[in-house]
């Protein structure tokens, strides 16, 4: 079985990200940053699905500056086989643009499955998945949040609102991964030590048959969530209930 | 409120600037280049702060358990799951021998990791500590067939080790201690061992089934005092499987680390295997302490830390009272940011700027255990090893004293919060205050250091010290950046070799009592004047690494020398005055 899987660096959701004054950027100026949480589920459902099938690899990619390479080592130190590094001008990324040359890896490496994060918790855009599923015509599972492989095909619970929905595709497939589908593992020592030694393989957007043009989205500027208005306390339950029937109007 | 983030830029820097490459030169570590090591502390900082930290409130609320009937220990809720992990995580095994399982990481990556558990739980780390402490020991003194059926399941976390000194008679004074151990007829090296040890750190949990004493008793034909005491190994569980008889009696009520069982451990002819030479037990033990006492200086660095996060967090959210500047007042809200005040920035810097300057120590100390264990030159090996020994006592006593001073510090720039336990420095300040009392209390390292090291092999180990301070003082005195800095270290230099030799080598050496009088004091002005150097040569690396980094830390290193090593001065008054006060006063006096 081969998994290729994601492992976008983002910012990390501990630190404090503020605009730029212009409102044109974001400030990176004592922020930290780490592997999206989402994809880190991905990379440690890629890592038991290849274990329980008893052969196969996984194989992580992230794009992105050379710094993106913690992340390809952060996967390969949890269990993963073998890394490559997109490098490339962050400024010309945008979900279009990671989602052609996923495309392309997919062509090359021909896996069984492509499992990515649901969405990136900076950009939280929401599409890369659904873009390179359309693109290569595979079938698509997104939000799983439970997954078991069957022979050459998989069946994923997926959570939309209010529910469940159970879906079964047949690889090659694409699958983004939701919150609850599993807690992803602490790298141990011993296997830090040999992810340095694991293969990572550095290569362009050229090398991938991909020209980065300028962005199909372009940010026309950032800026922070209104602050949240003071709460009240109130004294009684009837208070509360007045209150929200007249003046929330929310009942 | 627990707020923590592992302080991975400073461990970095006082890394560095401690000659760290030194250690990652040797060919035995050539895999654990700072980079390396760095990604380790992260990875296992982030376990520390997401796992650890978790259970640190709850632990000290729920206390550990114990059952009379059973005569178990309970540990708190998650306790169990948590130290599963931990083991999963390899991070007790790290800097072990691979061929007992370990993974050859250099002492390095211990020291520091030590730290953060600590920082993150107290209570829990002690029992992983302990159990590096007994490899250690075993290490050294095991014979090779305890080595193998020890080791691996002690390095793989399958078993926890303690240490069984104390009795109720008896804590500094070892050398009054009556447990017995007397031959088994057939079964050589076997004894059995009879005694009532108590305050027993992790003497009984449910972490592991089996659990490995290291317990001090006299042989039968033991001579009087501290020469007559051997060691011995105490299983709880048999290699059968069956139990020994060293029982729980109870657990101890105490002011802090409630989640660490503090045990009366009784034993009734347990089966027990001597380790090292009969009545050359301090010898194995002293090997298991020294390791214990380092790590348990270090708590006052791991505490001050995850405080004056607390209190920094604390702080820049908090406002009362106007900014005595009137420029620097925000009209916008009804009062200032409490970081406008000079006092608040005061106690906040004396926590941040000791903390740094006691992690620039440990940081010194951590590779000079390396360069002594993996030099390849046998004299380098042994100028660190005495520099390690002699700063043993310094580390554990002058990082608790100020660490416990610290929390309290950051308690107080939180003001009526900090008490309460909604921000958890009153648990860190509880947490924190036995760490000046076991492994010897602070007074006793005073006098191992002035009594002991100091002296020892004709006082080389401080002169190969003072020589250091001496070469950075002459390399650095010309370069400008460093301002007054240097001339700060020269002064202290000058003050401690002046209070050595003119006070406290002519007069201890006349009168002991004179020694004992100041030798608290005296280790203090040791730890400041070696922090000053150390700090210093952290300075001239920030000037060269410049940036952001480089000038914040440049201003903390100045506040080190502008408002806390000057204590150096008022500890050489105290020190000239000698005994005489303390002991003018009559018994009934007192
Ligand atoms: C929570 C906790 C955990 C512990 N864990 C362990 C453990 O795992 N294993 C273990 O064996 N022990 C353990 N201990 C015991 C601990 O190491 C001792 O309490 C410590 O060594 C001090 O001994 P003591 O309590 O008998 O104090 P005492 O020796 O009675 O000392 C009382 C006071 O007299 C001073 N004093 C004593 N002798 C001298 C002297 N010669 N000169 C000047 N002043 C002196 C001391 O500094 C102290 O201030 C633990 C204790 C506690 C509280």
């Amino acid at each position: 079985m081969k998994i290729i899987v994601t492992a976008k660096r983002v910012t990390d959701y501990d630190s404090k990200v503020i605009p730029t004054a212009d409102g044109k950027a974001i400030n990176f100026d004592n922020v930290d940053f780490k592997m999206n949480p989402f994809c880190e589920i991905a990379v440690e459902e890629a890592i038991r699905l290849v274990d329980a099938a008893g052969e196969g690899e996984v194989v992580v990619v992230a794009m992105g500056d050379e710094e993106a390479t913690q992340e390809v080592r952060k996967a390969l130190a949890m269990g993963a086989h073998r890394g490559v590094l997109v490098e490339c001008d962050e400024s010309k990324l945008d979900s279009d643009a990671v989602a052609r040359m996923l495309v392309k890896l997919c062509q090359d490496e021909r896996p069984d499955l492509l499992l990515l994060g649901k969405q990136a918790v900076d950009g939280d855009s929401n599409q890369v998945g659904q873009l390179v599923a359309e693109h290569l015509g595979w079938p698509q599972a997104t939000f799983a949040y439970k997954l078991s492989v069957e022979g050459k095909g998989a069946t994923v619970q997926r959570e939309v609102d209010g529910g469940v929905e159970t879906v079964r595709l047949s690889f090659p497939a694409v699958i983004t991964t939701d919150l609850r589908l599993n807690e992803p593992r602490y790298p141990s020592l011993p296997n830090i030590m040999k992810a340095k030694k694991k293969p990572l393989e550095t290569m362009s957007p050229e090398d991938l048959g991909v020209a980065l043009g300028a962005p199909k989205v372009e940010v026309v500027s950032y800026g922070l969530p209104s602050s949240r208005k003071a709460g009240q306390v109130v004294d009684s339950v009837a208070t509360l209930v007045s209150k929200l029937v007249n003046e929330a109007k929310a009942l | 409120m627990q707020i923590y983030k592992a302080p991975i830029a400073d461990i970095r820097f006082a890394l560095e600037s401690a000659g760290y490459s030194r250690v990652a030169a040797f060919e035995a570590f050539s895999d654990y280049d700072l980079d390396t090591l760095m990604g380790i502390l992260d990875e296992a900082g982030k376990f520390c702060t997401k796992e650890m930290l978790a259970l640190n409130r709850t632990g000290d609320q729920e206390g550990v358990k114990y059952d009379p009937v059973t005569l178990s220990v309970t540990m708190p809720k998650g306790f169990k799951e948590l130290y599963t992990k931990f083991c999963e995580g390899e991070y007790a095994s790290m800097v072990h021998p691979p061929e007992y399982g370990g993974h050859g990481a250099p002492f390095t990556l211990a020291f520091m990791l030590s730290e953060l558990t600590t920082a993150t739980n107290k209570s829990f780390s002690m029992c992983p500590g302990l159990t590096q402490g007994l490899v250690e020991a075993l290490m050294h003194y095991g014979s090779d067939a305890q080595k193998a059926e020890y080791l691996p399941r002690l390095i793989r976390g399958a078993v926890t080790g303690t240490m069984c000194l104390t009795e109720p008679q008896c804590g500094t004074d070892l050398g009054i201690l009556t447990t017995r151990a007397t031959p088994v007829e057939g079964r050589a090296g076997v004894y059995s061992v009879t005694g009532t040890k108590i305050w027993i750190t992790f003497g009984e949990h449910d972490l592991t089934d089996n659990i490995i004493h290291l317990v001090l008793a006299r042989l039968p034909d033991a001579p009087e005092g501290i020469k007559g005491i051997s060691t011995f190994l105490v299983p709880k569980l048999l290699a059968d499987g069956t139990r020994n008889p060293v029982f729980c009696g109870g657990l101890e009520h105490k002011m802090g680390i409630h989640a660490s069982p503090t045990c009366v451990i009784n034993l009734e002819g347990a089966e027990g295997y001597l380790v090292g030479e009969p009545h050359q037990g301090m010898k194995v033990m002293f090997k298991m302490m020294n390791a214990a006492r380092l790590t348990v200086g270090i708590e006052g660095i791991a505490l001050s830390e995850i405080s004056y996060q607390t209190a920094l967090a604390f702080a820049k959210d908090r406002r009362q009272m106007r900014a005595l500047d009137p420029a620097k007042q925000d009209l916008s809200a009804k009062a200032d940011n409490i970081l406008v005040h000079p006092d608040v920035r005061r106690m906040l810097l004396n926590v941040r700027a000791s903390t740094e300057g006691m992690r620039a120590l440990s940081a010194w100390i951590a590779v000079h255990i390396d360069v002594a264990h993996s030099h390849p030159d046998v004299k380098v090996r042994e100028e660190a090893e005495e520099l390690v020994a002699l700063f043993t006592p310094v580390v554990k006593s002058y990082c608790t004293e100020r660490g416990f001073w610290n929390v309290s510090e950051a308690m107080q720039a939180c003001g009526g919060a900090g008490y309460t336990t909604d921000w958890s420095i009153e648990q860190y300040l509880r947490d924190m205050r036995i760490a000046l009392i076991y492994e010897g209390t602070n007074h006793i390292q005073a006098l191992d250091l002035i009594g002991r090291k100091l002296p020892s092999k004709g006082g080389r180990a401080m002169m190969a010290f003072s020589k250091r301070v001496t070469d950075f003082i002459r390399e650095n005195r010309d370069d400008e950046r460093m301002g007054s800095i240097v001339e700060s270290v020269k002064e202290a230099s000058k003050l401690l070799s002046d209070i050595t030799m003119n006070t406290l080598m002519a007069k201890a050496a006349r009168d002991p009592e004179e020694g004992g009088a100041v030798a608290s004091s005296y280790l203090n002005l040791f730890a400041l004047t070696a922090i000053s150097y150390l700090l210093g040569q952290q300075a001239k690396l920030a000037h060269e690494r410049g940036g952001r980094f480089g000038e914040t830390k440049l201003k903390v290193i100045r506040f080190f020398f502008d408002k806390i090593l000057p204590e150096i001065h008022s500890l050489a008054a105290v020190i000239r005055t000698g005994k005489a006060s303390m002991m003018a006063l009559a018994e009934d006096e007192i």
